[in-house]
């Protein structure tokens, strides 16, 4: 792709910036370009007034100076040819100039060329002479042999350095004589490629359609039909502007009829008839190049490119190509599938691809095993063998958790990189798990899980490894897991290899290495001392003392309650907005953190990955809401409330139990806790629990039977991102019905908080207990909006929140931190539960270490099967 | 001289070539204080010359020809003249504009009495200067130079006009580490000794295997391949165990003898160049019989010992086989680009930003310091693409 923005006669804003000296905001054009992708940077400083050579020459210092930029090769752009040769002085690297051409005659043409030739540069010649531009094939061939001998014969130029432009030329104009422009163009290449061998061509396409201009159906038809004729004629470089092309296969063929006619000139009246079919439609455009010399390559290019790109279009054609090459279907997979997803996997390992695009390579691999199926269960059936993967992982959720895009992504990206992967899915107990691990001979366990009881349940699960002596390491990954609690509370429970594996990024390297008996070895070693080093930071700050309760409540945080809000109703609401509504109130931050995408929305639109993503994103999204493929419900109320101690009591006695931090900061801060937030007597407490996530599952599930993980995963961040935006939304709500009078504030606004009250929830930081939830949707109804709870606390659907509302101007959210055994002991006794059940729902919050630590899943022997 | 390429080239065909070794740390052994640079001739010159090896062409022709002689009694193929720095820039801050075409006529002729006792080559020395073309001395002004291309291709012009007439076989553009800069100097040699042989010889500041101004040693060989240089290689700044990841780069893709002059190891504490003749010729060793290279010799802080004992190393073992040309559309920034491969993995090798460490200092022992210093401060480089755009960490690729 070749960046075409930092030329001064296509860019209205890169014109501007220059014209009025500011080259540093210039240059930053051309950092967009090389962001965008660009594979060479086409400058050009051709403007009336402006000194060419002295602006060319201080933006490419400039460039040079930015090694972002100057990363990639540079085409000097003009037609003047001392900004050319100015440009030339500029590069330490090998460029092009763009152009030269026989107009003023051979002598200066070759003079030039011997120039461009000292400074090793490669060349773009037009199809020009002293008689002018050529518009018939035989005068493009002529004068580019004419060209071509010239310079390879008496300058020396490496014919691999020529790029001839054999001139598009606008079509269907309404003059006789540019009727045959097109097929000029389509005739004169082979006869080019022939003639000149070793060189390239390429050309502007966007010229050919220069009478339909606004009318972009029409155009980018013209574009696709005449690029994919001129890349079959042999064409090496097509430059296009006017948006993305559309597939060839999918131009309506009334339409791609007439757009022949007019490119090969097959009937008189070709012109009229397109000029008819243009006034009857019109089309939009989005701005992109592409590129489809690609489609030239060996079939085993072609694939590889298409899995890199994530290109579905010409999958099946290109699998069944190399089918017929191959001596058995499955050669095919082993062979140039699995090598394009080698690359996929180093590009991905090396940084150079992010997970959305990994994710699209994996569909469009999975769309040709799927093609390649048939033919070898018909091979299978004859006695032919099956595919060999490098090794076996078992993924599974834990019991009680319902959360899987993380590992989701993990699996795919395993798949991509040639691993068998078993997925059990979500909530998944920890003897399924291992059975499965045995009878499908996996090399390895992951783990994952997103809120903190299912920490509870990965211990539980080592352990059962233990018992069993197992000696598969265990991958342990997921929003709530860490490094720290890998090393504290996991890895103690297996003797062998416990790896946390922080993102989809690493888990390639950790598997691999963890397959290789000396790297498994080293790994193991360095993992194990890391976890000690860990175990010891984390012994550290276990030694800190913490404050008695008492003193911590003395220390409380102390607020005003002399002006209490009542809200407009007390009692509960059902509330069922339309999609739409909801999706004015997403936070798309966390959308792209999902995809570990990192960057500020809306800046990291300036990433093509982040656009793309947020394209698809998008239409999904039209979709869901046009044909309310998801649901949206949820209730919230409002209940009378005091506080109590610590404790949050209700009128008919329901009683939240809240927690107290405990740390002794040593300054003038509080010991907080969320009752301080509640009067002590005439005061309300909200709620509310919603779910934008019915009808998630089977919509993903659907994507997943067509073989598409993309937008299966896709689905479940577009819901979650809905039921997120769905609290949001009620929150608003909630808070006018109780205390906000003044006019909505604006999205960035509630994406900032910078509202008055906070909505908790449990399982939180500031209220760490997820079994306060059995209350909170008691309370509820919850069940009649569609949600419920797992025996962990999870909520179902995934895409649910659910929290409480405290109005106080005061109220902020704090983490409850370390908590010592006289508070839990105390907290045991008001909330009605033993001791040991309070230490299980706090575990990750204990200063200390329970006496009791049974795990809380009895585990069945392997032998007893299901 | 056309017949000088055959001379080489017969050689090379044969076994491996020796260059020689460095210049300065000889110097410094025989030369101390402003009165021995200055000699006679130099008495009154109004600026300090000590420190100026090129100056002692003519004020110690005796003992340049002695370091000579050491290194083709130690068994050196080729000599490289001591003119390391002597162009109208280079000699600019010691005021002796004037008389560095003299230093390089002579530097040449001094070297051609020499190798002629011994039947040696006699390789000019063409140095990197001490302003850069690609980088601005100004960090509030990234697009000023403090030189502009044609003053560099004239100053080198007058260079290489005087090491031609003093009899050089070919020219020896080394220490490259802008590449612009070099291409000044291909321009150059084109117009003032079209029938001279090239040896473009690449310095990567660290081991990022980066030149100063930034390019990897793939990228330079594609922007100055064009010069069809007899011979291409790496030298100084690393010593030979840090150079060989960039050796083996250019061994498989430069279809042209291939060379390789290390320091004698990384600088030490002092910023000498210690390692021993025993290790730095079994690196070579090493290079050699893993089909490498075609030439080696040693750069900062190699000595006659070094140069005898890389002799030794290389004695007998085949020299490289120099690969067909393959014909591609290529271009380069700082990274390759190869048309028709898939665009997107041929873009380089992605993310790296060049790093802008200043050379370690040249052959000849002083390092291109700019009048007034910081001429190679360029602006901090922002941090590699992927790194600030994305969450992925970029571990090596899984085998």
């Amino acid at each position: 792709m070749i960046g075409e923005r930092t030329n001064i006669t296509g860019s209205a804003r890169f014109r501007r910036l220059i014209e009025g000296g500011d080259f540093q905001a210039a240059l930053d054009v051309a950092l967009e370009q090389v962001r965008g992708g660009a594979n060479l940077l086409d400058v050009n400083m051709d403007a009336d007034l402006l000194d060419g050579e002295r602006a060319m020459t201080t933006f490419l210092n400039l460039v040079a100076t930015e090694p972002e930029v100057a990363r990639i090769p540079i085409v000097i752009d003009s037609s003047r040819w001392s900004v050319l040769e100015a440009g030339l002085r500029c590069v330490q690297g090998k460029g092009a100039v763009n152009s030269l051409s026989l107009k003023e005659g051979e002598e200066a043409f070759l003079e030039q060329a011997r120039t461009v030739r000292r400074y090793g540069a490669g060349v773009v010649v037009m199809a020009f002479d002293e008689e002018g531009q050529a518009e018939t094939a035989e005068r493009k061939v002529a004068i580019c042999e004419r060209a071509y001998r010239l310079l390879v014969e008496q300058v020396g130029f490496p014919p691999e350095d020529l790029i001839f432009d054999p001139n598009v030329l606008a079509v269907a104009t309404g003059i006789e004589e540019h009727r045959g422009f097109a097929k000029a163009f389509l005739e004169a290449l082979p006869l080019i490629k022939d003639r000149c061998p070793g060189a390239r061509t390429s050309g502007g396409i966007s010229n050919l359609s220069f009478s339909f201009r606004g009318n972009d159906a029409v155009r980018e038809a013209m574009h696709s039909s005449f690029l994919f004729h001129a890349i079959r004629a042999g064409l090496d470089m097509g430059i296009v502007n006017a948006g993305q092309l559309v597939v060839y296969e999918d131009i309506e063929p009334d339409l791609l009829e007439r757009v022949e006619d007019v490119i090969f000139d097959r009937r008189p009246d070709a012109t009229e008839r397109l000029v008819e079919y243009a006034s009857r439609v019109r089309g939009e455009a989005t701005k992109r190049e592409v590129d489809l010399s690609w489609r030239e390559a060996p079939v085993e290019k072609r694939l590889e490119h298409a899995l890199v790109h994530g290109i579905v279009d010409f999958i099946e054609e290109d699998t069944e190509e190399a089918r017929q090459r191959a001596d058995r279907p499955l050669d095919v997979i082993e062979g140039p599938l699995m090598s394009g997803m080698q690359v996929v996997g180093d590009l991905f390992g090396a940084g150079k691809m992010f997970l959305p695009q990994v994710v699209k390579s994996a569909r469009a691999m999975k769309r040709a095993v799927a093609y390649l199926e048939p033919y070898m269960e018909a091979e299978q059936a004859a006695g032919g063998g099956a595919p060999r993967a490098r090794g076996k992982a078992v993924l599974a959720t834990v019991k009680g958790d319902v959360h899987d895009i993380g590992k989701n992504i993990v699996g795919v990206v395993l798949g991509c990189n040639d691993y068998d992967v078993v997925d059990l899915g979500v909530m998944v107990p920890a003897e399924r798990i291992l059975d499965v691990a045995v009878e499908e001979e996996a090399d390895v366990v992951g783990l994952s899980g997103l809120i903190t009881p299912s920490l509870d349940q990965m211990v539980d699960v080592a352990r059962e490894m233990e018992r069993r002596g197992m000696d598969l390491p265990l991958l342990i990954g997921g929003a709530t897991t860490s490094r720290q609690h890998t090393a504290v509370r996991i890895a103690p429970a297996y003797s062998q290899p416990v790896v946390h594996v922080l993102d989809a990024s690493r888990v390639v390297r950790v598997v691999s290495d963890l397959l290789d008996a000396e790297r498994r070895a080293r790994l193991d070693v360095e993992n194990r001392a890391d976890q000690n080093r860990l175990r010891d930071l984390h012994a550290e700050k276990e030694r800190k003392p913490l404050l008695p309760l008492a003193r911590a409540r003395e220390n409380r945080q102390r607020v005003s309650f002399d002006d209490l809000s009542v809200p407009e109703f007390t009692g509960r609401r059902l509330v069922e907005p339309d999609l739409a509504t909801l999706r004015e109130y997403v936070d798309w931050q966390f959308f792209f953190h999902a995809w570990e995408l990192k960057g500020k929305f809306p800046a990291i639109l300036e990433q093509p990955v982040a656009r793309d993503l947020f394209d698809d994103a998008q239409r999904l999204l039209d979709e869901i809401v046009s044909d309310e493929l998801l649901q949206a419900r949820g209730v919230y109320g409002f209940w009378p409330a005091r506080a109590d101690g610590d404790d949050v009591v209700l009128a008919d006695g329901m009683r939240f139990c809240f927690l107290r931090q405990q740390s002794d900061y040593g300054d003038s801060r509080p010991n907080r806790s969320l009752a301080d937030y509640v009067a002590p007597a005439g005061d309300h407490l909200g709620a509310f629990a919603v779910t934008a996530g019915i009808g998630a599952e089977e919509l993903a599930a659907r994507f997943t039977a067509e073989h598409d993980d993309y937008h299966a995963i896709m689905v479940k961040a577009l819901a979650d991102r809905l039921a997120e935006a769905f609290a949001e939304y009620v929150h608003e709500v909630a808070r006018r019905a109780w205390y906000e009078t003044g006019p909505k504030l604006p999205s960035e606004q509630l994406i900032a908080e910078r509202f008055r009250g906070i909505r908790p929830a449990f399982g939180y930081p500031a209220c760490p207990d997820h079994s306060e939830k059995s209350k909170l949707f008691a309370l509820l109804g919850a069940e009649e909006a569609g949600l419920a709870l797992t025996e962990t606390y999870a909520m179902t659907p995934a895409a649910s929140v659910s929290g409480i509302y405290l109005a106080h101007p005061e109220a902020r959210y704090f983490s409850v931190g370390r908590i010592a055994r006289d508070q839990v002991e105390d907290y045991a006794a008001r909330k009605g539960v033993s001791l040991a059940g309070a230490e299980r729902s706090l575990r990750p919050n204990l200063a200390y270490e329970p006496v009791e630590d049974e795990p809380e899943v009895k585990v069945v022997s392997a032998s007893s099967g299901s | 001289m056309q017949d000088t390429r055959e001379r080489l080239e017969s050689i090379l065909r044969q076994r491996i070539g020796v260059l020689d070794g460095s210049w300065g740390v000889l110097i410094q052994k025989r030369v101390r204080g402003e009165e021995e640079y200055r000699g006679d001739r130099f008495r009154d010159h109004p600026r300090d010359v000590a420190g100026n090896p090129d100056l002692l062409n003519l004020t110690r022709p005796d003992m340049v020809r002695d370091i000579h002689r050491s290194y083709f009694e130690a068994g050196a193929d080729i000599a490289t003249t001591n003119t390391f720095t002597a162009t109208r820039i280079g000699q600019a801050d010691y005021a002796l504009e004037d008389v560095a075409a003299e230093m390089s006529l002579e530097g040449a002729r001094l070297a051609r009495e020499v190798a002629d006792e011994f039947g040696g080559l006699v390789a000019g020395s063409v140095g990197p200067l001490n302003v850069s073309l690609s980088l601005s001395p100004r960090v509030d002004d990234p697009a000023y130079r403090s030189a502009t291309f044609d003053q560099v291709a004239e100053a080198y012009a007058e260079q290489i006009r005087a090491l031609r007439e003093g009899g050089s076989d070919l020219l020896l553009i080394e220490t490259v580490f802008d590449t612009l800069n070099a291409k000044a100097a291909i321009v150059a040699a084109q117009d003032a000794a079209p029938e001279l042989p090239l040896w473009l010889s690449f310095t990567a500041v660290d081991k990022s295997g980066r030149n100063l101004s930034g390019q990897t040693v793939e990228a330079f060989w594609i922007s100055v391949e064009h010069a069809r240089p007899l011979v291409v290689g790496v030298n100084c700044s690393l010593g030979a165990a840090e150079m060989r990841p960039f050796v083996e780069d250019l061994a498989q893709i430069a279809p042209t003898w291939v060379a390789c002059y290390p320091n004698a190891g990384l600088p030490n504490a002092l910023g000498e160049h210690d390692e021993l003749p025993e290790d730095t010729s079994r690196f070579l060793g090493e290079f050699a019989r893993d089909g490498l290279v075609n030439i080696v010799g040693g750069c900062c802080g190699t000595t006659p010992e070094h140069v005898r004992q890389i002799v030794a190393a290389v004695d007998g073992v085949a020299p490289r086989v120099v690969p067909e040309r393959r014909a591609a559309t290529r271009f380069s920034g700082l990274e390759p680009l190869e048309l028709r491969d898939d665009s997107r993995s041929a873009a380089g090798s992605g993310g790296r930003a060049p790093r802008r460490a200043p050379p370690r200092g040249p052959r000849a022992g002083r390092p291109p310091t700019p009048p007034g210093g910081g001429v190679h401060r360029a602006p901090a480089p922002p941090p590699p693409p992927g790194q600030e755009t994305a969450a992925l960490p970029a571990p090596p690729a899984s085998p």
